[in-house]
Formats: C-alpha cells, structure tokens, sequence
C-alpha cells in the first residue's frame, strides 16, 4: 500500500519542528513504499503529491491540541481564507478534489501539541517528550498500515 | 492620509474587529469603530510585527545568513534568501556576479514570482474576481467570463508547481536549499534540467497570458466597480533598471506620486536609509515607512504589483509590455489606484516571470559552469534590496571583524504597505460599511481588501489549531455581543 507523509513546520521555532522531525524519524527507519514529503507549509501543489498514493499522513505541530497528541481522518473542505500563505491539510484535499477530478486517498493527520513556537528556539521539554510518544504511535501504525487499520485508532 | 485612521471621540461607539490570527507569532486584526447608526468613525488594520528576527539573525557568521534567512518566512523563504546574498556578495568583497550565476539568480528568482502571484491568483484572487462577491450584478455579470476559463484551478496548482521546480534545480532541494552563495552560486543547472524546464515553459506563458486576459474581462464586466473598490491615491516605489525597466531583482529605488509625476529615481539601494524614515503609532507594533523628505503625512506608499508595474516606463518582455499598456490606457496617462487592480497588475507580472524565464533558459550563459565572482575588497556594511512577491524587501547588516553579524534591519514588504493597507479598507469601509447593517457579506468586503494585498503575517510556523480569521463585536461598553472565526480550510468554527 503507497503511503505518501507530509510533515512540514519549522524547526527553527521551537515545536514548530515537531512534524519535519517526525518525518526524519520515518526516512530513517526506511519505511517501505513510503514518499515523505517536508515543507515550511502545505500548499497547492502539494495535491501533486497525493496522486497515485492508497493512503496519506499529515504530521503537524497544534498549539491546542490536546496532550500529547490527536490522530484523526481528515476529509477534503472547500472554502476562502484571508490568506494564500498556507494551506490545512482539509484545503489541500479539496484543491486535490477540484484539480484532479476524483477523491483523495484516505487521509490521517497526526498532529502534537507544541507549547512554545519562537523563533530560534528549540523543543521544548514537552514537546521532545510528545516527539517520542508520538513516534511510538506511528512505529504502532506502520506495524498495521491501511486504511481500516488506522481508521480504528482515530479518536 | 485617510480621516478614519482615528475617530473624533470614542463616546457611543461600536467597535468591530476582524481578526485574522495566523500562526503563532504574526497575525492581524482589524478594528472598525461604528455610532449606533452604523456610521464608520475608525478604521485601523494591526499586523503584529516580525518580532525576533534581528535577534535570531545577529551573531551569525555572515555567509550562514542567506540560508538560515530562509526559515523566517515559510512563504517567501527565496526572497529573503536572495536579499540576504546580495548584502552578502558586498560584505565578502564580491562586487560583480558571473554572467551565469546572475542569471540562475534571477532564474530562482522569476521562478518564485511566477510560483507566489499563480498561487495567490488560483486561491486568493479569482474566488475573489469571481465568488467573492454578494451583489447580484457582479454575479450575473461574471458567469459567462467564468465559464470560458473551466480550468483556472488545475492551471494554478501546475503553475505553483512549475515554479517549485525552478527553485528545486537552481537551489538544490525543494527546501532549505542553499544556492545562491556570498559572490555566486554553488549549483549549476545541468542541460537536462534546462530541458526539462524548456519543455513546459510556452504552455506555462500562455497560461499565465489567459489568466491576465481572465481578469481584464473580469473587469470590463463591470469597471465602475472593480476600478474603484478601495481605491485611493498614494505615491508607488519599486526598483527600476537604469532605462526605467521594470527590474524585480536588482536595480535602483524609483518611486511616483500618485499622479504619475517622479519624486526620484535611480537612488542607490544603499542609501534607503537616508530616503526612508520608518514611523511609529502606538495602536500598532508595525511601523509606517515614509519618504524623508516629504513627510510622515504626504510620504507614505505603497509597494508590490500595482505600484511597480506604474513605477516603470515599460515592462522588458513583449507580451507582459503588451498587457501593462492595456492595463494603463484607461488611466489616460495616470496611474490607477483601485485596490482590486493588484490583481489585474500581479498576473501581468506572473506573465513577465514567465517571459523572462523563458529567455533565460534559452540563454546560454545559464548552464555555464563559471560560478563564482572575483573577491575584491572585503566591506563590514551593505543593504541587499529585491523586488518580492509582495514588494520592497530590504536586508540591512553590519558585520564585525569577526565576520559575525553585528546589525540586521529588515524592511520586509507587507510594513512598506502598511500605510496603504490601512488606506484600502478605510476606503473600503467608508464607501461599503458606512450607514449600513453590518452583515458577513460587508465585512468580507474588508478581507477582499486585504486579500489583494496578501500581507505577510509571519507565517514561518503554522501550529494546528490557530483560527486565521476572527470576528468579534464588541459593543460600547467594551463587552463582546458576537463572534465568528475561521479556520485555514475556510470553515466557519
């Protein structure tokens, strides 16, 4: 099964860094039939990437996420924002939706709660320590990748 | 400068605020002060300013800048990366570039405005054009120009693309590429990848050539409406090549009045410090630039696409040439000032990146391999000015002996538009706010204000869970009575 995982943020602020870090961790373990996909924000073309994969994860940091973390299916939304700077990863799926003709693949996001996101800084305590829970989960859904499979972990 | 910037009294006032929270540390709100019969008094636009940078870029070896500058802006990471080696070249004794590293430079460079206006055209500015607004003429008005454009939407996201590509081959990755370096560039573009970018670059022109056509029919439906939304007078500054072409990545200050005539040219970049004088107001952390010599009241501008395409005599590639002349005919000679024209002028600068990309492709020079200029003398000073997306963008340093960064100073595009973004919703919120009930539909006219300018908001962090928009009514008395917020996807919340 083609997975396709975006992890995009920014390690120079703070927890900011936790889905680029997350994405290291799985191209390191060399998951199989895995494209990772890093960015600064998730925008257009990343409905590009989508194609061709049976399955997507998101990987994000939320500052009011609950602790340590949320796992969710994510469906494809249509609608305007002030601004083109970026785009969640519900907007991505629709630009997939309304570029591509078809429905996307089953899509996840992991998303970490991040407590602190200045510039320069570092993780923070919690979050080095949300970076290892929430590996844990991901090592636990790639030993059971597919759709139905993680559609059960969901909150 | 607008009567509304700050109301008589605040007695028997109602304040309305728009609140489009965005990341962790940037975001903007609105705030809009109205009597009991709805009658605008005070308009005010908040853009929390880009707070640390200084900080996170002093102390730094200076050939480490241009790339960790990257990581202060998600959206823009190629702007500020070339800004930055410009002062950089300066301060290392690099005072001329090699033929093909200036122009994989300026490849980067058009690939990254080419990439941002298909971007801001597909998700910002045709949903505007075409969706954006209420009122029953525009909408009757639009569906037939609408239905001759079916895929509007798959062209932006292939053009965003396209210009990805650009920065993936000439910095290296598709981020935190490195590429351009203190008196150069470190990588060449291999003639496959010069091929590759050949095959699609006619197809990518004349996308970008239908979309400029898309928004003049946009405009012709109904011109007394799109010209003058939001529209005020204002001075304009861009660079300008030394025969007064339009230039994105190098070249001189230029700036015009608001009725065409020049306040000055051919300024060096170096000496913006002494031309600009940055205000402060205390409703706001962001400052408001000015002309010096004019004056904090007279000397505000405003800076991006609409300005530089009338801040230039003439675009230097034949189509776009083509299309910034239809754009000013109506003017009579003038410039024109109405908000929705951003639009208008940022496609037919997406179509001149376009041009301009194709002929550097098809420049030898681009697959040379001499990429490094001779060293001269070293300085500890120097200011690295382009053209981004959304504007000036100025990078100030000082470096010590030490070759550390001593001073930084950042004049980023959204703070030279301060002032005139502050103008375009007053002049929005007078013509379409004022005496009438405020409902959704009104107030979006307010974010179709500032969606034509896509302020930079700080947005290089991006955490889950923050709400881009926010409205809150707030009566009087200082007591909420209303909220609405909206999330990235668009979604009421």
């Amino acid at each position: 099964m083609k997975l396709v995982v975006f992890g995009w943020g920014n390690v120079s602020r703070g927890d900011d860094g936790l889905g680029p870090l997350l994405l290291a961790r799985i191209a390191e373990a060399r998951w199989a039939d895995a494209s990772l996909i890093e960015d600064f924000q998730l925008q257009l073309e990343h409905a590009l990437d989508l194609q061709g994969a049976d399955l997507a994860l998101f990987l994000d940091a939320g500052k009011n996420t609950p602790a340590p973390f949320a796992f969710t299916e994510i469906h494809a939304r249509h609608g305007m924002t002030h601004t083109s700077h970026a785009l969640a990863p519900e907007a991505v799926l629709g630009v997939y939706e309304k570029t591509m003709g078809g429905r996307p693949p089953p899509s996840f996001l992991l998303c970490v709660r991040g407590e602190s996101f200045d510039l320069g800084e570092g993780l923070s305590a919690a979050g080095a320590a949300r970076l290892e829970q929430s590996w844990a989960f991901l090592e636990a859904l790639e030993r059971a990748r597919g759709p139905l499979e993680w559609r059960a972990r969901t909150e | 400068m607008s009567a509304l910037e700050t109301a008589d009294t605040k007695q028997n006032l109602r304040r309305v605020a728009i609140d489009p929270v965005t990341r962790v540390e940037g975001h903007g709100k609105v705030t809009i002060l109205l009597d009991d019969n709805n009658r605008v008094h005070q308009v005010r636009l908040h853009i929390v300013e880009f707070r640390g940078f200084e900080a996170f870029i002093e102390g730094r070896p200076f050939w480490e800048v241009p790339v960790v500058v990257q990581r202060l802006c998600g959206i823009c990471p190629v702007s500020h990366h070339l800004a930055a080696v410009k002062a950089m070249d300066h301060i290392a004794g690099y005072h001329r570039l090699t033929p093909t590293a200036e122009k994989l430079r300026r490849l980067m460079h058009y690939g990254q405005i080419l990439q941002s206006h298909a971007v801001h055209f597909f998700h910002l500015a045709s949903p505007d054009l075409l969706l954006g607004f209420d009122s029953e003429p525009t909408r009757r008005n639009i569906v037939g120009v609408a239905a001759q454009f079916p895929e509007i939407a798959r062209q932006g996201v292939l053009l965003r693309k396209y210009g990805q590509e650009i920065i993936r081959h000439t910095s290296g990755k598709r981020i935190h590429g490195t590429g351009a370096i203190p008196g150069g560039v470190n990588k060449t573009l291999t003639t496959a990848e010069r091929e590759e970018l050949r095959l699609d670059i006619d197809t990518m022109i004349g996308w970008a050539r239908d979309a400029v056509g898309l928004v003049e029919q946009l405009h012709a439906t109904r011109p007394d409406f799109y010209d003058v939304f939001g529209e005020f007078p204002s001075n304009m500054m861009g660079l300008a090549a030394p025969n007064g072409a339009l230039e994105l990545y190098d070249g001189a200050l230029r700036a015009r009045d608001a009725s065409g005539a020049m306040i000055f040219d051919q300024v060096p970049c170096s000496d913006y410090d002494s031309l600009l004088q940055e205000e402060v107001k205390p409703w706001t952390y962001m400052k408001f630039p000015h002309i010096r010599s004019l004056g904090a009241e007279a000397g505000w501008y405003k800076v991006g696409p609409l300005a530089r395409i009338q801040t230039c005599d003439f675009i230097p590639t034949p189509l776009a040439e083509e299309e910034r002349k239809k754009f000013m005919a109506p003017g009579g000679g003038k410039p024109r000032h109405g908000t929705l024209l951003f639009h208008w002028a940022r496609m037919i600068e997406a179509l001149h990146a376009a041009e301009t990309i194709r002929d550097l492709l098809d420049d030898p020079d681009i697959v040379g391999t001499d990429l490094m200029g001779e060293k001269g003398e070293r300085h500890l000073e120097a200011v690295g000015v382009i053209e981004a997306p959304r504007g000036t963008l100025f990078h100030h340093y000082r470096v010590g002996a030490d070759d550390l960064v001593s001073y930084c100073n950042l004049i980023v595009s959204t703070t030279n538009n301060n002032q005139a973004m502050n103008e375009a919703i007053r002049s929005v919120a007078k013509d379409h706010l004022s005496g009438h009930e405020v409902t959704e539909g009104l107030l979006n006219h307010i974010e179709v204000a500032i969606r034509a300018y896509d302020p930079c908001l700080s947005c290089a962090t991006h955490a889950i869970g923050q709400m881009p928009l926010q409205v809150d009514l707030v009566d009087a008395s200082g007591a909420l009575v209303g909220r609405r917020r909206k999330n990235f996807s668009g979604d009421a919340a």
